[in-house]
């Protein structure tokens, strides 16, 4: 798996999902490329209701290959905005292009909330490979 | 490290996903199982499948032994090739396995077993034919690979001389023949035509490659799980085990009572249970979106139990999530599932869901498209 792409642009969690900064307090949230890879064909996306309150670290999402189930952490604070409806019909876009079309959610951040423990990519690539994977 | 087929190094070196399944360290898939899947389907797919344990039977009473120990009836086969699905049954009715037995000739059938089964059946069997002065001999120097999909009997006869390509084509189904060193059976755990091949483990490599030349794509265990559950084949394990007997599990059609004089193990206890009745296994059809998984509870529409899933998936040809359940003989045509505390409903089908590339359950306004 040391071949997962890593964008430098992202920030990252240990359970594998990244996060992109957006203008006006909001980020993007998906999973990861090694995450994808790990899961295998991705055939149903579960993504969290518009308006839901999330703590970080709180399962919100469940993403399931032919082979298992697993459940997504938001890794923010905050609040859904926007939930990436094309994965109800596509969610192979996850296997093909995580980073991109195959976004999960937009969260708008709780501003009481500090800043979590996220990885830089450089952290995160260490993370993988001292973990194994 | 588990056990490791002669084509380990090959499955590593095509950089694919390997799981141990029953002690073994098999290729789960090559890169996108759904592909794997639509391969086998649409032309033709290659499985290593030579963790599956092949053993002989010989001596002048291999027939009537296999008459006591298995559930269905040797009888059956008439013709030297033939071959038969059959469970073995301990005296209570649980299945100890499920196999393949093929004639070969009247002193010599070939039993093809599961892996993870292997020491008990082994075991089991060998027990059985110290009565009958059988000989027990597991062959465990061949390998077994499966090609299976409708291009599959074609491509692999292209391989072959023309006097065997002949003979390899008119294999009828369910049947074997031996050319040279190969056994060559029409069978297979996929719902699709095709070959399973025992051949020295020595050869595996070159033939792998050769059927790879003709365009045949390989495929993991997890393709074969989703192909085998479209067919409507149980998985032993899964389905049944020893706790659950043949008429339970969806393989009443696999139990020979007929005729009354033949006393196979198990018998007995099928007779009761089959007055009694009792749970059955059945389809089902997820009607709206999600994945059917093993142990998730069926209900009714009023909450009540009414047993399980034994094996469940989501169906690459159906685009939809589908499964074995095993439930209580008064369900409806219509069930509850429970997948992460909400219920989600799902209809009630025969199995098989898809045979020879068809689907065979007909989509109703209800199902979510």
């Amino acid at each position: 798996m040391s071949d997962a792409k890593i964008p430098g642009d992202l920030k990252y969690s240990k359970s594998h999902e990244w996060i992109r900064s957006l203008p006006n307090g909001r980020v993007e949230v998906g999973i990861t490329d090694h995450a994808q890879a790990a899961l295998g064909d991705l055939v149903f996306v579960e993504v969290p209701q518009l308006d839901r309150k999330l703590a970080a670290g709180e399962a919100c999402a469940v993403v399931e290959s032919v082979k298992a189930a697993s459940d997504v952490y938001s890794p923010v604070s905050g609040r859904v905005v926007a939930r990436n409806e094309d994965l109800a019909q596509k969610p192979e876009l996850l296997n093909s292009d995580p980073y991109g079309a195959g976004w999960m959610m937009r969260i708008e951040l709780d501003p009481k909330a500090g800043a979590g423990a996220l990885l830089e990519p450089a952290e995160y690539a260490q993370f993988l490979q001292e973990s194994g994977e | 490290m588990g056990l490791r087929t002669p084509l380990y190094q090959v499955h590593v070196a095509s950089h694919a996903k390997i799981i141990d399944f029953g002690g073994w360290d098999m290729p789960l898939s090559y890169g996108s199982q759904l592909e794997e899947h639509h391969a086998v389907r649409r032309d033709a797919g290659l499985f290593d499948v030579s963790h599956m344990c092949v053993i002989d039977l010989g001596g002048p009473r291999v027939r009537e032994m296999l008459r006591r120990l298995l559930a269905n009836d040797v009888g059956r086969l008439t013709v030297p090739g033939g071959a038969l699905y059959s469970c073995m049954l301990l005296p209570t009715g649980g299945v100890i396995d499920d196999l393949i037995a093929y004639f070969v000739s009247e002193s010599w059938f070939r039993l093809v077993v599961n892996a993870g089964t292997r020491h008990k059946d082994l075991a089991w069997i060998s027990e059985q034919a110290r009565a009958f002065g059988v000989a027990v001999r597991e062959r465990p120097e061949l390998a077994m690979l499966a090609v299976q999909g409708p291009a599959a009997r074609a491509k692999t006869a292209s391989l072959l001389p023309a006097a065997q390509r002949a003979a390899a084509l008119e294999i009828a189904r369910f049947s074997a023949a031996t050319l040279d060193s190969w056994f060559l059976a029409r069978t297979g755990y996929t719902g699709e035509d095709g070959f399973e091949i025992m051949l020295p483990g020595e050869q595996a490599q070159a033939l792998w490659r050769a059927l790879l030349a003709q365009g045949i794509k390989p495929a993991g265990l997890g393709a074969r799980d989703t192909l085998r559950l479209e067919a409507g084949m149980n998985l032993y394990g899964n389905d049944m085990d020893e706790s659950r007997h043949p008429l339970e599990s969806g393989l009443a059609w696999t139990v020979a009572f007929e005729p009354m004089e033949r006393d196979f193990i198990g018998r007995d206890a099928l007779l009761r249970a089959r007055a009694q009745g009792g749970d059955r296994l059945v389809g089902l059809l997820l009607e709206g979106r999600g994945v059917l998984r093993n142990h998730q509870t069926v209900s009714a529409a009023d909450g009540a139990r009414l047993g399980e899933i034994t094996s469940g998936t989501f169906s690459p040809t159906l685009n939809r999530a589908i499964a074995l359940a095993r439930i209580a003989p008064h369900a409806g045509a219509r069930v509850m599932v429970d997948i992460r505390g909400q219920p989600h409903a799902a209809r009630v089908v025969r199995p098989p869901f898809v045979r020879n590339g068809q689907v065979l359950i007909k989509s109703e306004p209800g199902d979510v498209q």
